[in-house]
């Protein structure tokens, strides 16, 4: 089997449902979502108006839904979805857009643009018109097990590591740990030290907890890709090593995205309610605070502003814990213009920071973050998803900005009382 | 001014002065300026001397004779002989002493003696069905008697809205096949005098207007003199300034319809009327209908007794919306037809699903 | 056929048929649109108070932070228009007549110079949102046919009504039919145009903040 205009269609008309036959009918070309676009506004190019990037799935779906629509079809005025128009789409769907979901937030008539991209993509990628960089990440995380490519014996060695520079062991595949913690391939390669700051912490709080050898990752290079099928193989293997090891809560880490497809659409893909909770590290981190687990010492000293990982705030609702924790750990914490809610994206989320030929657009739709940070003047960058930060750091440096990008796990936890084993 | 109409005015106790005063004020009630007002003294004084008094034949179709009855309700009797002694009325059967034979050969006569030069008044409106058999007279159709005493008229004056539209006659279901004057007779000037019945003086002005200058006032698009019809009612309303704040009275007996409101939302349809009622009022300036705390009917415009009904307000829907229920019950069935393929549809979509490998993201 | 038989249609069968496409384009595409249904959402959802549908369809009459000044005609232009054209329909004597003649209720009016004030302020808003759709670059790349089509259907009536009361250009009763025949016009492609948002509106504003508020956002 491979991919085809016909599968294509077949599960976009599968994934229409009512929501979406009442958005598009509900929007009146007011354009006020490519105002909330950063690949708009920074760009001034109309086709990034995020409504534009659904014009194929609108006409498939009047084509295929509303009496009307037939007719027209029938009698040649509306015309057929073609595999070169979807291939045309690609660039609005991937590289122009990081489901951050700021058009929906805007949209007067209540049209809920992300949703209908992200349901968009079900139907580019069966079709074959999903991006190169995603499907070499998606071919990653199935068969290997990460995007990154990143293997179990990789995993056990950064585990040594981690347990020799902060002297606590990191346990793996312990039955009946309160949490599963998984990690993010960026985290694994890049920042080791947020596993540092996972052990250090549970060693403070006093929770028990687990890392599982077979559901170590968490990205789900399948969600960004849009394809439900592909989302639920990765899924399944965290369902499957939770319910295995029967722990309460499986954290999601520093990620975006994979908090999404693991807390909003994991159950939808696997059919059946979980039986565990599923949790963001910070919303972790959050009720310990407010449970009064963490014992701190000391502030950051320098002025700190925080970036808002999409998925996170605007998409998961999580928006005020990491207000609560900067301010535990940090007397300089000024927030930025539009910070919380309607923060804008980094520009690297939904798999385009995978999309080689999609890095001049994301470059130039940084300046947005850029200017947010001309405003606020921070010493430093505090976020909660590692793809945010490399993106970040990838933009700052292209604009000659010497400003460090920190994650808000590892400051936490530089900053708890030292207790005891 | 001299000549036998003054004469015979003075014998009737009207003076000279009475006279102008009254060309005066005709003049200016049809906006005409005051040298015409002299000229109209003067034509009319001076019309009998010389040559006969023009012939005027008035015949009487499928009317009421209200018509009549209007024409002969006047300010001052003796202004209104003036009218029938500056023009020779040879035929009109209501007020003609003549009956039968008698009748019928004044109508010849005047018809053959002045012929192209006479003014064709006629009221009522022509019964077409049946061949024209629902209004004869002397065993003649209206039909028939129309167009022979049209071809040797100089001008037809179609008075009141039955010759002028159609009127009663013309109305839902129109069972004789009532037409207007102006359906039959395409090649002679007409003027439509409308109302049910016309205003007197409005009837009178016409007249003299013809008398004095031998041709038609200016007329609007159907046909109407526009000093008489230029205006609608609800423009030249007293009770104007309540419909302006929106008080309306909203029965007849209610508070607001002894105050002298609005009666709009009775029914009241002179927005769309034009006629001079508001202005010259009736019997004499006495009173008109919305004074009266009635609505106008409308009755100077075609197919009033078609316009949804003289006590449902403008604004509201002519007629009942009968399609609605029915419109509800195949919109209904067509949603639920086309949900029903939707549905079906989505489901073969699901059915058909296959399962998306990593080979298959290639094409 | 001569003006008040041209009045008197479209108050009687150009009323009758326009109200029956509109009814009945109504329900069918109500049907068509929302039968499509929505799966059950099976993740746990995060509990937030005031966090609903029925909150989005009220809240999204306002402008997300920080957007009016980014779309300043849009929002203003947009609500003026709306509002105007609600204040006119809703509260000139004769349309309220219209409607208790239909449904037997009614309210009090308001005074007519007002409402004849407040279409002048609604019809410069259509103008000028028209002005914006041609000269905005996201709106005119949006535009199709239909939004210049509903735009006019949009625009006449108000106007037409407005010349009427007026008196201006043609002649009241000519004036008076056109602007009946203009509202039916509007009613006949409501249903099957953009304009059926204004039906729509309420649902997918329901939609999306039933959808984020599972999710304990409130939009």
């Amino acid at each position: 089997m491979t991919a085809s205009l016909e599968k294509g269609v077949r599960v976009l008309k599968e994934v229409i449902d009512a929501p979406i036959a009442s958005y598009f009918n509900s929007c009146v070309h007011c354009g006020l979502c490519a105002e909330a676009c950063l690949f708009y506004t920074e760009t001034g190019n109309p086709k990034y108006t995020p409504i534009h990037k659904l014009e194929p799935m609108r006409r498939l779906y009047e084509q295929e839904y509303t009496l009307l629509g037939r007719l027209k079809k029938t009698v040649g005025l509306s015309k057929p979805v073609t595999d070169a128009e979807l291939g045309e789409w690609q660039e609005l769907v991937y590289n122009s857009c990081t489901l951050c979901g700021r058009c929906s937030a805007v949209c007067p008539v209540g049209n809920d643009v992300v949703y209908m991209v992200r349901k968009f993509r079900e139907g580019m990628s069966a079709s074959g018109n999903a991006p190169e960089g995603i499907k070499g990440a998606a071919n990653r995380t199935i068969t290997i097990g990460s995007p990154m490519g990143v293997k179990l014996p990789a995993v056990k060695a950064q585990m040594k590591h981690v347990e020799k520079d902060f002297g606590i062991p990191i346990p793996m595949d312990v039955e009946g740990a309160e949490y599963m913690v998984m990690l993010s391939s960026m985290e694994i390669m890049n920042f080791p030290e947020y596993l540092g700051a996972i052990a250090k912490i549970m060693q403070h709080v006093g929770k028990t907890w687990t890392l599982c050898s077979t559901a170590f990752e968490a990205t789900n290079a399948g969600m960004q890709i849009g394809n439900s099928d592909l989302a639920r193989v990765i899924v399944s293997r965290i369902v499957e090593g939770a319910e295995k090891l029967k722990v309460k809560t499986v954290i999601s880490p520093e990620c975006g995205h994979a908090y999404t497809a693991l807390r909003w659409e994991g159950a939808n893909l696997v059919g059946r309610p979980f039986t565990f909770k599923v949790q963001h590290i910070v919303e972790v981190l959050g009720e310990f605070q407010e449970l009064g687990l963490l014992k701190t010492e000391g502030f950051e000293k320098v002025r700190l502003t925080f970036h808002d990982p999409c998925q996170l705030a605007r998409r998961g609702g999580v928006i005020q814990p990491q207000r609560n924790l900067l301010n535990m750990v940090a007397k300089n914490f000024v927030e930025m213009p539009d910070a919380g809610y309607m923060n804008w994206c980094c520009g690297g989320g939904g798999g385009a920071s995978a999309i080689e030929e999609g890095e001049a657009l994301r470059l130039e739709a940084f300046k947005v973050k850029k200017s947010q940070f001309e405003t606020v003047k921070p010493d430093r960058v505090v976020t909660a998803c590692a793809n945010c930060r490399i993106v970040l750091e990838e933009g700052l440096e292209h604009y000659q900005m010497d400003l460090p990008v920190v994650g808000l796990t590892e400051m936490v936890a530089d900053h708890l009382v030292a207790k005891g084993a | 001014m001299q000549g036998p109409l003054i004469e015979s005015l003075a014998r009737q106790g009207v003076s000279r002065r009475t006279f102008s005063k009254y060309c005066a004020t005709l003049a200016s009630m049809m906006a005409l300026s005051p040298v015409a007002g002299q000229a109209m003294a003067s034509a009319l004084a001076a019309a009998p001397a010389a040559t006969r008094r023009p012939s005027v034949i008035w015949l009487p179709f499928q009317e009421c004779t209200g018509c009549t009855e209007s024409i002969t309700r006047s300010h001052s009797p003796t202004i209104e002989g003036m009218i029938f002694d500056m023009v020779s009325l040879d035929y009109q059967e209501t007020l003609m002493a003549a009956a039968g034979f008698q009748a019928e050969e004044a109508l010849h006569t005047a018809m053959k003696e002045n012929q192209g030069k006479y003014l064709l008044i006629v009221d009522g409106s022509v019964p077409l069905a049946l061949e024209g058999a629902y209004s004869c007279i002397a065993g003649r159709t209206n039909l028939e008697l129309l167009k022979e005493a049209s071809r040797g008229a100089a001008a037809i004056v179609a008075m009141g809205s039955c010759a002028a539209f159609g009127g009663l006659p013309h109305a839902n279901p129109n069972p004789t096949g009532a037409v207007a004057v102006s359906d039959i007779i395409k090649d002679r000037p007409i003027v439509n005098v409308p109302g049910c019945p016309p205003i007197p003086v409005v009837m009178t002005g016409v007249l003299a207007h013809f008398i004095t200058f031998g041709s038609l006032p200016e007329l609007d698009a159907l046909g109407r003199p526009k000093a008489f019809y230029g205006e609608t009612i609800h423009d030249r309303c007293y009770r104007r300034p309540f419909y302006d704040q929106g008080k309306f009275a909203k029965t007849f007996d209610d508070e607001g319809a002894r105050n002298g409101w609005c009666l709009f939302e009775l029914g009241c349809k002179g927005p769309v009327t034009y006629n001079s009622c508001a202005t010259t009022k009736w019997n004499a300036g006495t009173s008109w209908p919305v004074e009266s705390g009635h609505g106008c009917l409308g009755c100077s415009e075609p197919d009033f007794w078609d316009a949804g009904g003289f006590y449902r307000a403008l604004s509201v829907p002519a007629g009942p919306l009968q399609m609605v229920g029915a419109a509800a019950a195949v919109g209904v069935a067509t949603g639920a037809a086309v949900s029903f393929l939707n549905r079906a549809k989505k489901r073969a979509a699901k059915a058909g699903h296959e399962t998306t490998t990593l080979a298959d993201l290639e094409k | 056929m001569n003006e008040m038989q041209l009045l008197t249609w479209v108050r009687g069968p150009g009323l009758n048929l326009a109200v029956g496409i509109f009814v009945l384009g109504v329900l069918w595409r109500l049907f068509e649109i929302y039968s499509l249904g929505r799966k059950k959402d099976l993740s746990a959802p995060r509990a937030l108070p005031g966090a609903s549908g029925w909150r989005t369809i009220f809240r999204r009459t306002l402008p997300a932070e920080g957007m009016l000044k980014k779309a300043p005609v849009t929002y203003i232009a947009g609500a003026i228009f709306h509002i105007g054209l609600a204040i006119v329909v809703f509260l000139f004597a004769p349309h309220i007549k219209l409607i208790q003649s239909l449904f037997g209720i009614s309210w009090p009016a308001l005074p007519s110079q007002f409402v004849d004030l407040i279409t002048i302020v609604t019809l410069v808003a259509l103008l000028v949102l028209l002005a914006d759709r041609i000269m905005n670059p996201v709106k005119r790349f949006l535009s199709t046919f239909e939004d210049w089509f509903t735009w006019t259907l949009t625009f006449l009536p108000v106007l037409t009504g407005w010349l009427a009361v007026r008196h201006l250009l043609l002649p009241y009763t000519t004036m008076l039919a056109l602007h009946i025949l203009c509202v039916e016009l509007l009613l006949v492609f409501l249903p099957f145009t953009k304009l059926f948002h204004a039906f729509t509106v309420f649902g997918s504003r329901w939609f999306i903040g039933a959808i984020n508020g599972h999710k304990g956002v409130a939009v």
